[in-house]
């Protein structure tokens, strides 16, 4: 069955990790929806959240092929039901004295914030899930959207356990 | 223990002192300009020897066939840009074929990185996916340890091609060595001692299934556990077919070997898999050249396969019994516990699994027609090599006709006497291949099996062999065509020969060109004059030997799983599909 996978991947935070990581997706013949890379509490580990469209059985060898890479240290599927995932969402709209007020009351029902402001247009940073980010940008394109851009997703399990935590022990085994 | 580091050395010397403290005696390579600096230290060690070929390409198989023949890592090296996309075909076959190599390139110096610079080539990012591994190195600090996980990376776990690629400032700059450095792969941890729950499952299945049969892949050869096969084979009674990359891991000659499987397998080796009710798949891949159509390999067969790379397992044919682990600890503890659940009482007969298979043995031997027209047949000299040659020589072959022949009319009795190209298949393999093998076992003899074709691709490492005292033999299987192609074309183009003619039996003349370069030509277009011709050859210890067999165009490998059908579908020769009979399985 074909479903949305999110992977939080650990990578070791080396040139070409990127490169390493996107040609496997590529040369393996997955697409990668969404793939966000940043810094982790760990100054030499760096964490990619990819969102992936695949059956569960490529998946399976994807993951694999994703672990012999010499860079990758540790590989967890995130269920949406015990993660908490978000994307950022920057967006331009046409704002002027007539309909400022009204853009100004969508920013507050999804608890977004305006971010800059100009005569006839404001900037306006959202977080949240994908669905949350759709439907404001639905909810905002009849003012008249001049711009966007979005982030890929990052993850996180819920709770108190830390993914990183196990990856210092197999530092210490090796 | 970290010895007090040697100041004032070059990153170059670094390099040197790195390869002869990690154990590396032989290179092969060609300097150029961005690598030049590592070339002056090379010119002072007493440990290494470097061996100029005369094609980077040959340096890589020459490597390859190193490491096959002893299992060591095999070494190759080449300056920046086309030197190093040279060696491109020889990484992508060694990754092909999970063989240990590590290939030295230089590099324009960090500074110029990125702009294109003179013979300037991203060979980390060309090598990428054909690489169990690459490094640029940034520093030369990092050269000790760098070569260190290059090694240890390329020699453990599943084997394969790591490529180092540094540039030239770095080679030149002032740094320091100290020996061993502190391996940092955080992230590299092949799971080699198989689960134990696992072991127990399969050795349950082993003990209970009917029509077994032991699935045996280059794996084994690479986990050099042919022994331990040997003994799981007897133990159990269970038939072996040995892949083209696991040739040699267990005795042609014996009772319980049915050859090999694949698209040019024995009948009985194919139809014992496709009849089987458990597959022991040990170090093998389920490759298509092996499985045929995959919805209709082995339709009731249970799967247990044994891996070190938990990416291969599932990955082609789904497993009942998933077991990752290196193949000899986990040869040796089924072993274990099957004679455990023999113990206790649960043992199936396999009489009549062993009555079938002797009959489809017995019935559909391997072997080929005498040629009506007069001419020589390939298959009888490749026989005739490999019972004049031995079973201690090592036989090294090429891609096309004569590799299928060389693996089915060859009898290997030991591991590692036979080394090919399969994954890859590439043309041009065999000669550097074979010099390789000979650098490595300079004790044995080494034949180069080749068809004409493809030694036209690589046989400028003939001059190599001649001047660095590398006496190969080279047996060109000369049908002036590019043979498996013709086949295929006799067979689905209606012999429609569209540019597979070479001519390679009047140009060139191959005797002519082995003279030219240093060997010695011989030719043979008879049968009766074969035996006498590999015997002179046999007779030559000191010199390369070019042996030019003239045989016919015609002759066909057989059987034959046609591409992209099922096995069920074997011709055992043209036109004639085995009877199973109603009663089998």
């Amino acid at each position: 069955m074909t479903t949305r996978h999110t992977l939080s991947v650990l990578v070791e935070d080396k040139p070409g990790v990127l490169a390493r990581v996107a040609a496997l997706f590529s040369r393996r013949g997955f697409n990668i929806e969404s793939l966000a890379v940043g810094p982790t509490e760990h100054p030499t580990t760096s964490r990619m959240t990819i969102v992936v469209t695949v059956d569960d059985l490529p998946l399976e060898q994807v993951t694999k092929q994703l672990n012999k890479l010499i860079n990758v240290l540790k590989i967890v599927e995130l269920d949406p039901d015990s993660s908490v995932q978000r994307e950022l969402l920057l967006v331009k709209v046409k704002a002027d004295l007539a309909t400022r007020s009204h853009v100004l009351e969508t920013v507050q029902l999804f608890r977004a914030k305006v971010v800059d402001v100009a005569t006839d247009a404001v900037t306006i940073e959202a977080t949240g899930t994908a669905d949350k980010l759709a439907a404001l940008i639905k909810v905002l394109e009849p003012f008249g959207i001049r711009e966007l851009v979005q982030s890929g997703m990052v993850a996180m399990g819920r709770g108190s356990r830390s993914m990183t935590g196990s990856e210092n022990r197999l530092r210490s085994a090796s | 223990m970290t010895a007090t580091p040697e100041q004032n050395l070059t990153g170059a010397q670094s390099l040197v002192r790195s390869l002869e403290s990690v154990g590396c005696e032989v290179m092969f390579g060609i300097p150029g300009g961005a690598i030049l600096p590592a070339y002056d230290p090379i010119f002072d060690s007493t440990k290494l020897r470097h061996i100029l070929v005369r094609h980077e390409q040959g340096a890589g198989h020459a490597a390859e066939g190193y490491a096959q023949a002893t299992g060591r890592v095999g070494v190759c090296m080449a300056t920046s840009g086309p030197g190093a996309t040279n060696l491109v075909t020889p990484i992508a076959d060694a990754y092909m074929d999970s063989v240990p190599m590590v290939a030295i390139t230089g590099q324009v110096p960090s500074a110029s990185i990125g702009t294109d610079a003179f013979q300037e080539a991203d060979i980390c990012g060309i090598t990428m996916p054909i690489t169990k591994h690459n490094f640029l190195v940034q520093s030369a600090e990092d050269i000790p340890r760098t070569i260190a996980e290059a090694f240890h990376i390329a020699s453990t776990g599943r084997p394969g091609p790591v490529l180092v690629d540094l540039p030239k400032d770095i080679l030149q700059a002032q740094t320091s060595f100290a020996w061993p450095p502190t391996l940092d792969l955080p992230g590299y941890h092949p799971t080699t001692r198989p689960h134990a729950k696992q072991i127990r499952e399969a050795a349950r299945l082993v003990a209970e299934a009917a029509r077994p049969v032991l699935y045996v892949g280059g794996g084994v050869l690479k986990a050099r556990a042919a022994a331990e096969l040997r003994v799981l084979a007897e133990l159990t009674g269970i038939p072996v077919v040995t892949t083209l990359m696991a040739r040699g891991a267990f005795p042609d000659s014996h009772q319980q070997h049915l050859g090999m499987p694949g698209m040019h397998g024995s009948v009985a080796a194919v139809t014992a898999l496709q009849k089987s009710d458990l597959l022991i798949c040990l170090g093998a891949r389920f490759d298509d050249r092996v499985t045929g159509k995959l919805s209709t390999f082995a339709p009731v067969a249970k799967v247990i396969h044994a891996d070190i790379d938990p990416a291969e397992i599932s990955k082609n044919k789904t497993a009942d019994v998933p077991i990752v682990g290196d193949c000899r600890e986990t040869i040796a503890d089924l072993i274990v516990a099957i004679q455990e659940v023999y113990a206790a009482g649960t043992r199936a007969d396999l009489t009549g699994w062993w009555r079938q298979l002797d009959g489809w043995r017995d019935t559909y031997p391997l072997g080929y027609d005498e040629p009506t027209d007069g001419s020589l047949a390939p298959q009888y000299v490749i026989e005739r090599i490999g019972r004049i040659a031995g079973p201690d020589a090592l036989y090294v072959s090429g891609v096309g006709q004569h590799q299928m022949w060389a693996s089915q009319f060859i009898s290997y009795e030991k591991p590692y006497t036979w080394l090919n190209s399969g994954g890859a298949g590439t043309m041009g393999y065999a000669v550097p291949a074979a010099m390789g093998a000979k650098v490595g076992r300079p004790e044995a003899t080494v034949w180069a099996i080749d068809g004409d074709g493809c030694f036209q691709m690589t046989n400028q490492e003939l001059v190599t062999c001649a001047i660095e005292g590398i006496p190969i033999k080279v047996a060109i299987i000369n049908n002036g065509n590019l043979g498996m192609v013709r086949q295929w074309q006799t067979l689905f183009y209606n012999s429609r020969y569209s540019n597979t003619g070479l001519d390679s039996r009047r140009v060139p003349d191959f005797v002519k060109l082995a003279d030219a370069m240093g060997c010695i030509g011989l030719r043979c277009e008879t049968k009766d004059d074969v035996d006498a011709t590999i015997e002179k050859a046999m007779a030559v210890d000191d010199m390369p030997v070019v042996i030019d067999f003239v045989v016919g165009e015609d002759a066909m490998v057989w059987p034959m799983v046609p591409a992209g059908t099922s096995n069920d579908e074997i011709l055992a020769a043209r036109d004639t599909r085995p009877v199973w009979g109603e009663d089998d399985v």
